[in-house]
């Protein structure tokens, strides 16, 4: 990826930084400039909010081919988390094995490696989910 | 004034291995060299994991025990030996990831095992001063051991942050004092995938000279005994040398037994102090005293003396202690090691 | 709104064809389109092309102006341009070329799809291809296109109880009607074993639940119906088409089980047509993965919402079913060269109307309708076709 484009995500990417609309009081992630239910009435009302980071899961695959970057962790599990806010997000699930993932588990955000740009480039990071301790 | 502990975070990767699975790949007695280290397994971060994400995760975990704007965070600096870059600090990416950034000042240290303990003296410092309102030291290492050397089987992965500050003190730093020298018992060349060390040289004129040295001069300063002290923590290089150095000074076994953590996850270097005593500040009382004494090589120790206060009791006891960190341990076998280690050499992915 | 009805068809075989550049296909099927529709270079108005990623499969952007190159239509300095929009882009190029002669600008328009996928490695394809997914939200999280889709499989299990046979059963039924396609990349059929015991590529989906990567080119010449009967006894009207767009990270739709998209441009196309969905007796729909088809089953009205599963293993929508689904072998056996998809698509429903579809002939098909998605559900196009008569 290039480098002012993973940048640019660092706050929603790090810190699950996303709007909440001034007018209806919904919550989307990444930051949204119109919220989809309000349309215009919602512009200049959108605000910084974050995200917990707490949710259940909705849905999940175990992939197998995986893309070049993640290699290292295939089989691994990939899935669709509902935060607690009420917006949905897709993301890795760690520290579980996956015959053990069930549809509805609580999670919890970590930090964690989402790639790099080869051994000699920049790494970049950000959120997965693991099982609520 | 009083400076001291704020507050504490600390994280250990899930996966182990034992010292019999990496002895038997090597033809040696795995078992053998467990005993002889007082080691029973080590962790190991996963793929997905670095210097920089255990120091994160620490950080949130100290963060998350206290209500501190984390924008009061003056300076954070990270201590380890396995920074993911050379050039680009591992301390920037935390200050982003808990909310401290811009205005604050931040750097990466570098002395060996002893980096982290530097970090928390250069916050005392700092703090005290007036500078800043709070810093944040973090000691954090996914440190290697070249593939069949004794290092192997305790080199290992983990890291902790501490909070230092003068308002609302869990535990006071009363005094603090290092002994350092030139002496060359351990070391990396830049470039150099692993260290290099000086085999039973970094016993006597390394550890134990400055460990000891560093103890004496902290007894002299504090006007202490070893029985004044409920908890004493060394550096761990493995489990032999700080129940030797402890012995030696007059400590009894039962002091070591709390902060002793590298017989189950090994020796997290920068990492090991820092998590021996938040072992200890999770079980500990107000009032409890506590003798630390890290160290580095290339040479030098940092030792603190510290006594638990009441505040310890207000801390928010969110997310697991360092014990159940340790006890979330998934053991893999030395090929799926290797493979997380990258000590498998991965050719350049065809197109 | 004039009528636009098609007048001629074109196509290569779909496959791993090393021999054959993208030039090379792009210009087959379209000569072919207009060898069929018995027109002259002189009688093109305009060239749309599908294609939805020349830019990475092979390093060329600019591909329509290039394919009426090497057409030979360069000196005529037509109107020319691509059209994208992830794998519907073939569907769109047809849409979009429809409103054209409809409007009147144009009478006649070639429209072409062609993807060359071949020429990149299996992991990079796979990485193109998850480009039209949320590059930044999904993708760069480890969400594989497949691992998308097998999301939406596991959800549909979850909540209707489909099981791997039941998405199995598509890959088997377009096997067997792929092997009576001489165009199909794959002509031999399989067995519901080999589906359920092929490797794991994102579980629920395994290897025969993914269509391949292909290489291949369509074409279509679309004609004022006004005209239409100059140059053929048997043009296909175009009777509705709808296009509908929806959230791109499929963790913002509405449901994970059914795809919204689908379902506008389906009822809007419907609506065009005056036409309900048991009027329909053929269909081509993107069956990328088995688990599409079952949605798209459901989504587009032929059965009851959770029923597609068990509907395809019992045949409803076999060869001269109630509804003859995907005869061509669908995206599964006859092959996605992305681009081309929707333009084949095209292609196969009016040889069905013709009644030049030979093995696979679907008995008394009046009406045919094809479905063409992009991402993972963020674009759908529908069109459905006639005969004129």
């Amino acid at each position: 990826m290039a480098i002012p484009r993973f940048w640019r995500e660092i706050p929603s990417r790090y810190n699950l930084i996303g709007t909440k609309c001034g007018s209806c009081g919904k919550v989307d992630f990444p930051p949204r400039e119109i919220c989809p239910d309000c349309g215009r009435k919602s512009l200049g009302k959108m605000h910084s909010f974050r995200l917990s980071g707490k949710g259940s899961l909705v849905t999940f695959a175990v992939v197998h081919d995986a893309p070049a970057q993640l290699e290292m962790q295939k089989p691994y599990v990939v899935g669709i988390f509902e935060m607690d806010e009420g917006v949905r997000l897709t993301s890795q699930l760690i520290s579980v094995e996956p015959g053990d993932v069930k549809i509805g588990m609580r999670v919890q955000a970590v930090f964690r490696k989402l790639g790099q740009q080869g051994e000699a480039g920049v790494i970049h990071y950000g959120y997965k989910f693991r099982p609520s301790l | 004034m009083k400076v001291g502990i704020v507050s504490y975070g600390g994280y250990i990767p899930r996966y182990r291995i034992t010292p019999k699975d990496i002895g038997a790949v090597w033809g040696s007695d795995g078992e053998a060299m467990g005993r002889a280290l007082n080691i029973r397994s080590k962790s190991i971060p996963a793929p997905d994991e670095d210097v920089i994400t255990i120091s994160v995760e620490a950080a949130r975990a100290a963060m998350a025990k206290v209500e501190i704007d984390p924008t009061d965070i003056g300076a954070i600096y990270v201590g380890s030996e396995s920074h993911p870059y050379a050039v680009k600090p591992t301390a920037t990416v935390v200050a982003e990831a808990i909310g401290a950034a811009p205005v604050l000042t931040a750097a990466d240290f570098e002395f060996a095992c002893k980096a982290g303990t530097a970090a928390i003296q250069t916050c005392m410092g700092l703090t005290l001063s007036k500078m800043y309102r709070y810093g944040l030291a973090i000691g954090a290492d996914t440190s290697q051991g070249a593939p069949g050397d004794a290092l192997e089987y305790s080199a290992s992965a983990g890291g902790a942050a501490i909070v230092i500050g003068t308002e609302g003190v869990v535990a006071d730093i009363d005094h603090t004092i290092s002994y350092t020298t030139d002496t060359p018992d351990f070391w990396r060349r830049e470039g150099q995938r692993y260290p290099s060390h000086g085999g039973r040289f970094t016993g006597e004129p390394a550890y134990f000279k400055h460990v000891l040295s560093c103890a004496q001069l902290l007894f002299k300063r504090a006007g202490t005994k070893p029985e004044d002290y409920d908890y004493a923590v060394f550096h761990q290089p493995n489990g032999k040398f700080p129940v030797r150095a402890g012995k030696q000074l007059g400590f009894k076994e039962g002091q070591l037994d709390k902060g002793l953590l590298v017989r189950d996850i090994g020796n997290t270097y920068s990492g090991a102090i820092l998590l021996g005593l938040a072992a200890i500040l999770d079980v500990a009382d107000p009032g409890d005293r506590i003798f630390a004494v890290g160290y580095g090589s290339g040479a030098g120790s940092d030792g603190f003396d510290i006594t638990v206060t009441e505040e310890i009791r207000r801390l928010k006891r969110a997310g697991p202690s360092i014990q159940d960190m340790i006890q979330d341990a998934k053991f893999v076998d030395y090929a799926t090691y290797a493979k997380f280690r990258g000590k498998i050499h991965l050719g350049e992915a065809a197109a | 709104m004039r009528d636009v009805a098609i007048i001629g068809v074109g196509e290569t075989p779909f496959g791993e064809l090393w021999e054959r550049s993208f030039r090379d296909l792009g210009i087959e099927a379209g000569l072919k389109a207009i060898q069929d529709a018995k027109i002259g270079s002189d009688d093109i108005d305009a060239v749309y092309i599908g294609n939805m990623s020349a830019g990475k499969f092979i390093d060329q952007e600019h591909v329509a102006a290039l394919v009426a190159d090497y057409a030979g239509l360069a000196d005529r300095h037509l109107p020319t341009v691509r059209v994208e929009g992830g794998g519907a882009c073939g569907a769109l190029a047809l849409f979009q070329a429809r409103l054209a002669i409809a409007s009147g600008m144009y009478d006649i328009v070639v429209v072409g799809g062609a993807e060359k996928m071949t020429d990149v490695g299996d992991v990079q394809a796979a990485e193109i291809l998850a480009g039209t997914a949320d590059q930044e939200w999904e993708s760069v999280f480890g969400a594989t296109f497949a691992g998308l889709y097998a999301m939406m499989a596991r959800r549909h299990m979850h909540e209707y109880g489909t099981r791997r046979e039941h998405l199995a059963a598509v890959a088997v039924k377009n096997h067997k009607n792929g092997s009576l396609n001489p165009n199909a990349q794959f002509q031999r059929e399989i067995t519901m074993e080999t589906v359920l015991q092929a490797p794991w590529v994102a579980e629920p989906l395994g290897l025969f639940d993914c269509a391949p990567l292909s290489d291949g080119a369509a074409a279509v010449v679309l004609c004022a119906m006004e005209r239409a009967r100059s140059f053929t006894d048997a043009p296909i009207r175009i009777l509705g088409s709808g296009q509908a767009s929806d959230f791109l990270a499929l963790h913002d739709r509405r449901s994970l089980t059914a795809m919204d998209a689908t379902t506008e441009a389906g009822a809007r196309a419907l609506k065009q047509a005056k036409l309900a969905p048991k009027d329909v007796q053929v269909a081509e729909v993107h069956d990328n993965f088995t688990i599409t088809e079952i949605l798209a089953i459901e989504d587009l009205g032929f059965v009851e919402k959770g029923k597609g599963g068990p509907a395809t293993l019992d045949g409803v929508t076999a060869l001269n079913g109630k509804v003859s689904v995907n005869p061509s072998g669908g995206l599964k056996a006859r092959g996605q060269p992305v681009g081309a998809t929707g333009v084949a698509q095209a292609v196969e429903i009016v040889r069905q109307l013709r009644g030049e579809a030979g093995k696979r002939q679907v008995v008394g098909a009046k009406h045919g309708l094809t479905h063409t998605l992009g991402g993972t559900g963020a674009t759908a196009v529908v069109h459905i076709f006639g005969r004129a008569d």
